[in-house]
Formats: structure tokens, sequence, C-alpha cells
């Protein structure tokens, strides 16, 4: 299509929420309809941007939750004393109108053509793009082996979880929980670390591709270990956002 | 304020250069490391962006917005280079 070939500048649009879904008692994923959109890959963001009565206006920018051609959705966490997320999480309906700009990002982006194979390193939330990166991986029948290394502070604090389970041929779904674990838990406990990465990552001789996602303080310790490991830095690929 | 990456200001730099960034290469003038943009250290706070060197802690990029115009300062940085990104020709 001519339109998609051609660069746009970025433009605030309203976008339609079409529904909302909890997913654990803090985190919902919000679907959106935006008048105009282009498309977008897995991995990429947007930007939100709330105004209040008084002209006041807060931005922040949420990852991509949907693979690319499927309805645009995404994934937020309320932050306590945020000024966007308690709005996002609690008081939005489907229906309301939400601002938002986008798609953003080409850096921390995963497209089917990379053969390699795919490890997905995420923190909390950070598990949003690495999810949308799962799902386009799924919907273009991509056989690139996949694993998804997430860490999470209690079973309840999983996103996606009943999703998570059902990735089967070639994609392997590792969980930490860092906080408290069920009776019976078989998955890890405790923070990732370079034993439990030296366990469960594609080793560096099989040259894999990493997305690593999540608190700033994660990414870095994650980002430093897989370095320790013989990942090249260039396969690193890392996104941060911030506190926890 | 904890620093969070280059990913995250991938709105404003379309902003100020019309284009995709986070994925364009950066040299820093102080220490001459490359890296990309997404991987740059960055402070948010309101009403300006700070973008420091993962290296060596040196300010690549200072970003201000006042009054619905941002000034740029990008007197840290030795480069920065974008390639051709597919579908711009």
């Amino acid at each position: 299509m001519e339109t998609t070939a051609v660069r746009r500048r970025l433009t605030w649009q309203a976008a339609a929420v079409t529904s909302i879904a909890r997913e654990t008692a803090s985190v919902v994923t919000i679907e959106l309809e935006p008048p105009d959109w282009p498309g977008h890959l897995a991995g990429q963001h947007l930007d939100v941007r709330l105004t209040a009565e008084d002209g006041y206006t807060a931005e922040r920018s949420y990852s991509i939750a949907s693979a690319p051609n499927e309805q645009l959705a995404i994934t937020v966490e309320r932050l306590e004393n945020g000024e966007v997320s308690p709005y996002l999480t609690e008081e939005l309906r489907a229906g309301d109108q939400l601002e938002l700009r986008g798609p953003i990002g080409g850096y921390f982006v995963w497209e089917p053509t990379d053969d390699s194979p795919l490890m997905l390193i995420a923190g909390g939330s950070g598990v949003v793009p690495l999810r949308s990166m799962l799902r386009h991986r799924l919907r273009a029948g991509s056989d690139v082996p996949a694993r998804l290394l997430y860490s999470s502070r209690t079973l309840p604090d999983v996103i996606y979880r009943g999703e998570l389970d059902q990735y089967g041929d070639g994609v392997r779904v590792i969980c930490t929980l860092t906080r408290s674990q069920p009776p019976g838990w078989t998955g890890y406990s405790g923070r990732v670390n370079t034993a439990m990465l030296a366990e469960t990552v594609w080793p560096a001789s099989q040259h894999p591709l990493a997305f690593v996602c999540g608190p700033t303080t994660f990414v870095e310790a994650v980002a430093e270990n897989l370095i320790g490991l013989g990942y090249p830095s260039e396969r690193i690929k890392t996104e941060r956002f911030g506190g926890t | 304020m904890d620093a969070v990456d280059g990913n995250a200001i991938g709105g404003l730099l379309i902003d100020v250069f019309g284009t995709e960034m986070t994925a364009a290469n950066s040299t820093c003038g102080t220490c001459g490391t490359g890296r990309p943009v997404a991987e740059l250290v960055v402070y948010r706070r309101a009403p300006g962006t700070v973008v420091r060197c993962r290296t060596c802690g040196s300010v690549l990029m200072v970003f201000v917005k006042v009054h619905g115009v941002t000034c740029v300062d990008l007197d840290g940085l030795a480069s920065l280079s974008q390639l051709v990104a597919r579908g711009d020709s």
C-alpha cells in the first residue's frame, strides 16, 4: 500500500478503547482501535497522553502487547503514585477514547526473517513486548526455536499465565518466582542469576538473538551475565523501563 | 529518578529528527565509544531529557521543551548516523 511506504511524522490520535481485560491484580490489557494505524513490528511501543481539565498533560510509553496484524493492544501495570497507569488500570472503560501516537522504535524489534534461536528474558511487565514477539512468531508460522525466561514476584503476578502455558512446539517458557512460591512449584525460585542463566539460555555457540526487557537493574544484570556467557553485545537487545 | 534507555525517547527523537532514531549509531565525543541510541542512558525529568554515554557517563544529548518548542543540544556527540531504514527511499 502506498500509505505504508511513506513515513509519516508521529501524530496524536484518539483511539477507541474496545475492551479491557484484567491480567493480574495490577495489570490490564487494553484493546484499541486507532483511526489511522500503519501497522507495527513486534517489540515496538506507543505513547499515551492524558490531558486534565486544566490542560495539564502527562505522557507515558507502553509496549505493544499484540502481534502485528492483530487488533492493537497494550498491557499496563499500575504503578503506585503513577500519573497515568492508575487511570488506565482503574478508571478507563471500553467505549472511552484514549489519545496515542505510534508505533515507535526500530531497535528493540524482532522480525521472523531472523532465523537465530530467540532468547527472551523478562522481568515483570517487561514480558509485554516479548509476548508480542511470541505471538508474531506463532502467527507467522516461524519455526525459530524460542525460549522465554520470565521473572515475577509471585505466581499471581505472572502476566499472560494461561497463554504462556499453551505455547507448545518450539517454545520453552521458564518461570522464576522471586518472592514466594506456591506448594509444589517446579519452576525456578529467586532472582535471575548467573547460574540460572547458564542453565536456561541458548548456548552462545548457537548464535542466538537475545531480547531483555524489565526494570533497569534487572536488565543491566542480565545483559552483563549474557556477555559473561559469551553473547556478543550486538546480539543482546535491551529495553529498560526504570524502577520496579 | 531511575535511568531508562534510548528506547524510551523514540517518540521524542521522531519529533526532533523526523525519523526513527533508536537504531541509529552514536559515537561519544569524550570516550569515542559507539553504540545504538537505544542503548544510551536516559534521564527523563520534565521539562528536560538528558542522554548520557553508558561507558564514560558524559552528557551526549539534551532536549528541553519550552512553550512547545524543543531545544536540542547534541554537543557531546562525535557522530550520529542513521542507516537507511527499510521502506525509506
